[in-house]
């Protein structure tokens, strides 16, 4: 079966610096993979080179099979990539339900059929379901702005799945929410690929939050991969252990 | 080839005066991200304080002018920045965006309404001989002011690269938060940059004025002038204004000679597109970063 | 939409229709420039209100479809043809605009979009062969609607009446609709958009060139008003009041700049007596109204709503706590 991500032989240097190097790995359908490491060690320049906000130096990035270089980020979401960013990223001076609905109605229609079409692209009933999923329920018709910030993070999220996307990249998201909220996010994330055989791929720094959500880890230090495997594996690696301690 | 040289050394000499006002652009958008839509009339202003001077109060042209500087650090410096720029500041780009051209119409219809709408002579600071150089009849004027803009902007960046408070104001401009943490007064440098500006913009006035006569409207051109100088030079540097004020005078002395003088002042703004679309941080400036 | 919208809606209508009939001559005209002008500012605040794009172009866009349907109203084309040719031109005209806005933002916009329009002044001037230079043109005709003439105030005041009815509820549709959706969401986060799918070239692109066109018909409605151009109505401070009138009465709000357009025209007809001065006093009541209120009129409307809602709900979090 094609993988749904497959990056292979990727580098990207600034400079002299070589950020990410020679980095091969594939995502399969219902995956979650974890990306971890040290700071510094490339996670993020490695994510940016993947959903096309940075040209790779070297190597080839494909989604099903799709080379997607030179792609924008608006065009890969087209082909089912969806993301969450690091740094919090909703609609603040928009309600929630329509930060909800502009996550899916780009998938709807044409140019046209948006403009001179249902108002809301005939999302309301989809939105309200995803909206309920993530227990926003009694914010609907708020500011998105005007939400906690563990809430905001819910939405951040709840619009990356909005499109039905094959492939989820997820920077980050356990940052700065809190323990209830957490375990939240963590049991929609799985209930969403189990019953919809989303894929995943999530970098986080909550080491707890990573081994009890991911199916497989990839541990990165300066730019290389330095291990992989289970959750079980990775925790036991002594090269793993160095690199933190050392590093 | 002598027109030629002649109309080089004089448009280098206007060029230079509208490095002034751009590399005052360029410094106030540095340390607080204000770009001032007013500036043409900060430069047209001045003239008229120095003038007020000798003609109403009877003032010799030295304490008129001493008066006038004071004048304008106050009102153009100090002022601007307290009264319309700190509450403004939070609210983002637009209300400043129309507060500062409000406050250009303001100046201008102030002039206009409580001095004169008529064009006044200004005391020229220099003798209008001419020397002839190579042939072409080079005004001494034009060489003096090209020498004195050139020398104020040296001095700012020796003031800016060699002091203390010059090095305080630089990391102020590149990065505030930090400059704050390691105990730059932030709000105190940014003030300095206010005043500076205004120095300049009187400089440039007492420069410009001679040349072009003092008139209420002078700030109309001058003030897009000046923006384009610092764009096509490249905002985020002071010899990137610097060069850009001077190609710009060139330009625009040439083409006014060469093309079309009633398209004189359209060569400036097609100039000012073209460099945005095909290279956006200017000739000399560096690309900013975009984070993502 | 609500029974309550519905009823301010259609009372607000009849007040249109009926109040040119207790005004002069002179009443009716101001009335219709407001409309004119409601309909530019309408336009703009697509551009700058809901999409974020700042332009200072306005009155170039009402300056080109001014004189494309003033020149070829008078060689004889119909007139429907030729404001739809302005609308048309000034359409793409505004999508070409929006290029530079996909390199820079904010002032920087602002400043290119100033250059165009001082850009736009010098060819209206100079083309002397064409736009009659600073003479201008006079005698522009009014059109004839299915054979009524409206060359009485009052006729024409309906006729400008009806396109402004019509512009408006083809805003409120566009707003309402997805494009309206991706218009806001590039306003607040273009990164973000960009990731769920919104093509933010093509978005930012439209935002300029509809506002534009909604620019190019409110001048072809202001040359048929005054029925006389010339280069200086459409010059930087006429876009400068344009914005204005979206600032004034509230970016980003749909009833914001038809009360900004109310004010800003109403304005010299209350501080006539002041003369000379008039502009100052202006300029001054810009500087305050920007310092104490930069959201406009209905943004204070709206901040004293949400302290109200606040008050009742101390719970709720406001989004700067949230950040």
């Amino acid at each position: 079966m094609t993988p749904v991500l497959s990056v292979r032989n990727v580098s990207k240097s600034f400079g002299g610096l070589r950020a990410v190097d020679d980095v091969s790995f594939d995502v399969h359908q219902g995956e979650i993979l974890g990306l971890i490491g040290p700071n510094g060690s490339g996670k993020s320049t490695l994510f940016n080179c993947v959903l096309g906000q940075l040209p790779a130096s070297t190597g080839t990035v494909l989604v099903d099979g799709k080379e997607v270089a030179g792609k924008r980020p608006c065009d890969l979401n087209k082909l089912g990539v969806g993301r969450t960013f690091q740094m919090l990223q909703v609609f603040p001076e928009m309600t929630v339900l329509d930060n909800i609905i502009l996550a899916g109605q780009e998938h709807k229609g044409t140019m046209l059929s948006r403009l001179f079409g249902k108002p809301d692209a005939g999302l309301t009933e989809e939105a309200l379901r995803m909206i309920d999923f993530f227990r926003l329920g009694h914010q609907t018709h708020e500011k998105a702005g005007s939400l906690s910030y563990g809430q905001q993070k819910l939405l951040d999220a709840a619009m990356a799945f909005m499109a039905g996307p094959k492939l989820v990249m997820l920077d980050e998201p356990a940052g700065g929410v809190n323990l209830t909220m957490l375990a939240d996010l963590k049991e929609r994330l799985k209930t969403f690929n189990q019953e919809r055989g989303a894929t995943f791929v999530v970098i986080e720094h909550n080491m707890e939050f990573v081994m009890s959500l991911c199916t497989r880890i990839i541990v990165l230090a300066n730019g290389r991969i330095i291990a992989e495997g289970d959750p079980e594996t990775v925790r036991n690696d002594p090269t793993v252990i160095e690199a933190y301690l050392g590093g | 080839m002598n027109t030629f040289f002649q109309l080089f050394v004089s448009g280098l000499a206007t060029g230079s005066i509208y490095a002034l006002a751009a590399i005052g652009f360029t410094l106030l958008w540095q340390a607080s991200q204000t770009i001032n839509f007013a500036q043409g009339e900060f430069i047209m202003l001045p003239a008229f304080f120095v003038l007020a001077g000798t003609q109403f109060l009877g003032l010799s042209f030295p304490v008129a002018m001493a008066i006038a500087v004071v004048l304008s650090l106050l009102l153009l410096g100090l002022g601007f920045k307290r009264i319309i720029i700190d509450p403004l500041l939070p609210h983002g780009v637009l209300p400043i965006v129309i507060a500062t051209i409000a406050l250009g119409i303001l100046m201008k219809e102030g002039v206009k309404q409580f001095y004169t709408a008529e064009a006044l002579p200004f005391p020229a600071l220099f003798s209008d001989r001419t020397l002839n150089v190579l042939g072409a009849a080079i005004s001494v004027q034009d060489i003096a002011v090209l020498l004195i803009a050139l020398g104020a902007v040296a001095l700012l960046q020796l003031f800016l690269n060699g002091t203390k408070i010059g090095r305080c104001m630089q990391a102020t401009a590149q990065n505030p938060n930090v400059a704050e943490i390691l105990g730059v007064p932030v709000r105190r440098m940014i003030l300095y940059t206010f005043l500076i500006n205004a120095a300049l913009a009187f400089l440039a006035s007492i420069l410009i004025s001679p040349i072009y006569l003092a008139k209420f409207s002078n700030g109309e051109t001058l003030g897009l002038i000046a923006f384009i100088a610092a764009i096509v030079g490249g905002f985020n540097q002071i010899r990137g204004a610097l060069a850009g004020g001077l190609l710009i005078g060139v330009i625009d002395n040439l083409s006014a000679a060469y093309i079309s003088a009633s398209y004189r002042s359209a060569v400036p703004l097609i100039l000012l597109i073209i460099i945005i679309l095909v290279r956006p941080q200017g000739l000399l400036g560096k690309a900013e970063g975009r984070t993502v | 939409m609500s029974k309550h919208s519905l009823l301010t809606l259609v009372a607000g209508l009849s007040i249109l229709i009926l109040l040119p009939f207790t005004q002069s001559n002179y009443g009716v005209f101001v009335l219709c420039s407001w409309l004119v002008y409601s309909i530019s500012a309408m336009g703009l605040n697509l551009t700058l209100g809901y999409a974020g794009q700042v332009s200072l172009a306005q009155a170039s866009f009402m300056g080109i479809g001014a004189y494309m349907t003033a020149l070829m109203t008078m060689a004889g084309v119909p007139w429907p043809a030729a404001m739809i040719a302005a609308m048309v031109s000034c359409f793409v005209i505004g999508f070409l605009l929006g290029y530079p806005a996909l390199r820079v933002q904010h002032h920087f916009l602002a400043f290119i979009t100033l250059a165009f329009n001082a850009l736009v002044v010098l060819v209206l001037r100079n083309e002397e062969w064409l736009t009659g230079g600073t003479y201008g043109i006079v005698g522009v005709p009014r059109p004839e609607v299915f054979g009524l003439p409206t060359q009485t105030p009052l006729a024409f005041y309906f006729f400008v009446l009806a396109l402004f009815v019509l512009m408006a509820a083809g805003l409120y549709a566009i707003i309402r609709s997805p494009w309206g959706r991706a218009f806001k969401a590039l306003r607040e986060n273009p990164i973000r958009a960009n990731s769920l799918g919104v093509d933010i070239r093509q978005t930012t692109l439209l935002a300029f060139a509809i506002g534009s066109s909604y620019g190019g018909l409110a001048g072809s409605l202001l040359a048929q008003l005054t029925q006389f151009i010339d280069p200086h109505s459409f010059g930087l401070t006429i876009s400068l009041k344009v914005l204005l009138m979206v600032i004034v009465g509230g970016a980003g709000f749909f009833f914001g700049p038809i009360l900004g357009a109310l004010l800003i025209v109403l304005a010299p007809e209350f501080l006539r007596f002041t003369e000379g001065y008039y502009l100052m006093i202006y300029a001054t009541l810009v500087i305050v109204l920007m310092v104490f209120c930069p959201t406009g009129l209905l943004g204070l409307v709206e901040r004293a709503r949400t302290a109200m809602k606040l008050r009742q709900n101390p719970n709720a979090t406001t989004w700067e706590a949230g950040r």
